[in-house]
């Protein structure tokens, strides 16, 4: 797949970086002329990944969240999503439906959800103590069927 | 994001403008909460037709107060629901314990 154009973002978890996340890449992929509801599903999926950085990743601590948003051939859109928090004991568990350790907080268990049923791809990679990598692909203008 | 809450009949109405995440719902939660505790009506109604955007904290944030009504044996209902958002609520199951118009 080819780079066709690439966007780098760094913003600290603040939680108003949240709608910043979401606001940056939605203006970056415009250029890909994506339908309103595959941007819709792209922006709830950075926004889902960007929350459990914040959220969990650095927990009681800051940090730095990394965004990469790249623009393949074939209309593909690759997000990378890094921060370098806490890290995932057992990612496998982290990902079932409903599985949350903040439920006093009102998180649903359902972030890995959104984000897998949203996009086409997604890769969760974590270490404990080293911090959280989620990679998600979209192709644009096929409904998820290409 | 704006809220505006009044009540008629015994039914309070939560009206929700703006965008929905983990950064806004905590001021909708204690908004809402706030005015219902007191209230403590028959049924909540959370008026989503001014939503533009919603992630899975809204999951947790229609749960919490279906819970919350519940203490008292009030009921919630959510209105005004767009494809997208209804995308979201879908994959929650959550239509099967509140009632969606
Ligand atoms: N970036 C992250 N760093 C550390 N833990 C994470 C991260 N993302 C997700 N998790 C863990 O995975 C669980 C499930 O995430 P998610 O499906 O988004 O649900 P929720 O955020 O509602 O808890 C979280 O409760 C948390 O324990
Ligand atoms: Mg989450």
């Amino acid at each position: 797949m080819k780079i066709l154009n690439e966007m780098k973002i760094i913003l600290p978890s603040n939680s108003v970086n949240e709608g910043a996340a979401r606001a940056a890449v939605s203006s970056f992929l415009i250029q890909a002329d994506p339908t309103v509801e595959e941007l819709s599903d792209i922006r709830t999926a950075v926004s889902e990944a960007v929350t459990n950085a914040i959220v969990h990743g650095y927990r009681g601590t800051k940090g730095n969240i990394e965004i990469i948003v790249r623009l393949l051939s074939e209309r593909e859109i690759y997000i990378r999503i890094k921060d370098r928090g806490c890290g995932i004991s057992d990612v496998k568990q982290a990902m079932e439906p409903l599985f949350t350790t903040a439920p006093e907080e009102e998180r649903s268990g359902l972030g890995f959800s959104v984000m897998e049923s949203f996009t086409d791809k997604l890769r969760v990679s974590s270490k404990t103590g080293k911090g959280t990598t989620v990679t998600m692909r979209k192709r644009l203008g096929c409904n998820g069927n290409c | 994001m704006k809220i505006n809450i009044t009540s008629e009949n015994g039914t309070a109405i939560a009206v929700l403008c703006g965008e929905i995440d983990h950064h806004s719902a905590r001021t909708l939660r204690s908004e809402i909460d706030r005015f219902v505790i007191t209230m403590q009506p028959e049924r909540l109604a959370m008026d989503f037709s001014g939503i533009t955007f919603m992630d899975s904290s809204g999951i947790g944030l229609i749960i919490g107060r279906y819970k919350l009504m519940k203490e008292w044996g009030g009921q919630l209902e959510i209105r005004g629901t767009q494809p997208y958002i209804r995308r979201v609520l879908k994959l929650s199951g959550i239509e099967r314990i509140v009632k969606i118009v």
